[in-house]
């Protein structure tokens, strides 16, 4: 061995000891500029999914007296539900490590400036990951709002987004990602599932209940005035959707990729699915059905998206076009609740059958991590207790939910009448609740 | 003078209206309509619900002829809005009393 190469044998052994002696340089984080870069885009991405895609898909749906209506509520949830997460809703969902909920550490964002890194994303600005779980947090209140479309009035949905948001999201995310209970358990939400989907699914179905059905339900045509504006939304949605499970990789890596094409063939097969048994069915291949099954398979996907295969991605939309396809057609019906905009049939069901269908199929290799060199693997892969695991986290999920979002309803509804009034509703909530109508 | 009513398929105002006006009619109004006849209506299903549209739309002309161009106007629309088709549409025929152009001020015929 010449001088040089031992000196360079030393210099390679001194580097490595110290990189494993030292605790605190072994996890020292650095902002890494092209995770902060694909972040920052994928934000825009999930903001896009609320504003402007929800609000077209909802109102799309909705007769032509409820179009403002609808689009208000996809537009308070953002400015309301933004201001409360900077204010609180960040620091109780995302510091520290208790299982239960989060600190007060980053209240009114105290403390984030150029240099703060969350232990939770080490690559990027913390700021950045806060700006991206308020996204997260904005269209999940957004989408409980379709259940009770056409009849909420629009005070009430404010004093809910902010009850909400605080006593059943916060606390969720912090369970499921925040480094909660359900998170340290095993469970495997990898963009939102059961924090979004399945929460948001369940508190419309409560919500659906509680509020009561449409007036002229059942016997009136209540058919949506321009599936023109849902198509549209439904692409926004799907092309946000890439920032939503891509981004949930939090780094711009193979993941993320991965991540993006399960997404987009979870899809297709949902779109496909929902077509092909609506035509075999009722005899025609609705736009509406195409829009639906694609929700569906994105919804569906998402918690799975960064655990399975792209193949796998394929077969969830597949499954998710058919259950969440006869949830709305069949279960729906059979239970007699009036869920406008089918927040439960699409959200509820696909992000309760994604969330379990991630413990079958997850593949270890796809989340393999330094801390853990195996990733998660599913029953397939000879794993049966993460099954056990989701299912444990659908059963919190859809209670906490449940019960705290008809606790919230009630409260509310003691302050003030949840409904507009007959009259109001018969002569739309543009006029009656904003004073704006669509000519 | 009559004042010609005419409910028909909406696609076939572009027709109708060549064929008035190829027999000298000038001008008509014409109204969106809902309505139904013999055609009833038809099922649409919006993820699972069914509703019975009862009220389809139709387009409603109108022109005030003179009384002797009468049946000549009446073969040429049902003429031209024609499909052999259920739910073609009607056309029903009433009487003017009076007619008058705003601009110029003439009167009945002279006004149509």
């Amino acid at each position: 061995m010449t001088r040089a190469q031992q000196r360079i044998a030393i210099a390679t052994a001194v580097t490595a000891a110290m990189l494993i002696a030292s605790p605190a340089f072994a996890q020292s984080s650095k902002i890494d500029a092209a995770d902060t870069a694909w972040m920052l885009g994928a934000t825009g991405l999930v903001l896009m999914m609320t504003i402007p895609g929800l609000a077209l898909f909802y109102a799309g749906m909705v007769r032509k007296k409820n179009v403002l209506a609808t689009m208000a509520q996809s537009m308070a949830a953002t400015f309301l539900v933004s201001i409360l997460w900077a204010l609180v809703g960040y620091s109780l969902a995302f510091t520290g490590d208790g299982p239960y909920i989060g600190t007060f550490e980053r209240i009114f964002l105290n403390g984030m400036m150029l240099d703060a890194i969350s232990p939770l994303a080490k690559t990027i600005p913390e700021s950045l990951f806060m700006i991206y779980q308020m996204t997260f947090a904005v269209i999940t209140v957004a989408l409980v709002a379709g259940s009770v479309a056409d009849r909420l009035r629009f005070s009430a949905f404010l004093l809910f987004c902010v009850f909400w948001l605080l006593l059943v999201y916060v606390p969720i995310a912090h369970w499921v990602w925040g480094g909660g209970f359900l998170g340290s358990h095993g469970v495997i939400d990898f963009a939102g599932g059961l924090v979004v989907h399945l929460n948001a699914g369940i508190a419309g179905l409560v919500a659906a209940i509680v509020v009561g059905k449409r007036r002229g339900y059942g016997s009136e045509n209540l058919s949506p005035h321009d599936l023109t504006l849902a198509v549209i939304g439904t692409g926004l949605l799907w092309v946000g959707w890439f920032g939503f499970n891509g981004g949930s990789a939090l780094g711009a890596n193979s993941r993320a990729a991965m991540a993006i094409v399960s997404t987009h063939l979870a899809a297709s097969a949902g779109a496909f699915t929902w077509m092909a048994l609506e035509w075999w069915t009722r005899g025609k291949p609705s736009v509406l059905g195409m829009i639906s099954g694609a929700v569906a398979g994105l919804g569906t996907i998402t918690p799975a998206s960064g655990f399975v295969l792209p193949m796998q991605g394929m077969l969830i939309g597949l499954i998710a076009g058919a259950v969440c396809f006869w949830a709305c057609t069949w279960l729906k019906i059979k239970i007699g609740y009036d869920d406008s905009l089918d927040v439960f049939g699409v959200h509820g069901i696909g992000g309760l059958t994604g969330t379990f269908l991630a413990g079958v199929l997850a593949v270890g290799a796809l989340s393999a991590s330094p801390e853990m060199p195996g990733g998660v693997s599913g029953l397939l892969e000879g794993n049966p207790s993460q099954v056990l695991n989701q299912l444990y986290g659908i059963a919190v999920t859809l209670l906490w939910s449940g019960a705290l979002t008809f606790v919230i309803l009630k409260v509310i509804g003691a302050m003030m009448p949840l409904r507009v009034r007959h009259e109001d509703e018969v002569m739309g909530l543009d006029v009656s609740q904003h004073g704006e109508a669509l000519q | 003078m009559k004042l010609v009513i005419a409910v028909i398929k909406p696609f076939k105002l572009d027709e109708v209206r060549d064929a008035l006006t190829r027999i000298g009619v000038h001008g008509m109004t014409v109204t969106e309509v809902k309505g139904y006849g013999r055609q009833k209506g038809h099922m649409e299903i919006y993820r699972g619900a069914e509703y019975a549209v009862n009220f389809l739309p139709k387009l409603r002309v109108e022109c005030a002829v003179a009384s002797e161009q009468l049946d000549q106007v009446m073969e040429a629309v049902a003429a031209a809005a024609k499909t052999g088709q259920i739910g073609d549409g009607k056309i029903f025929v009433m009487p003017v009393e009076q007619a008058m152009r705003i601009r110029t001020g003439e009167t009945n015929v002279d006004a149509l």
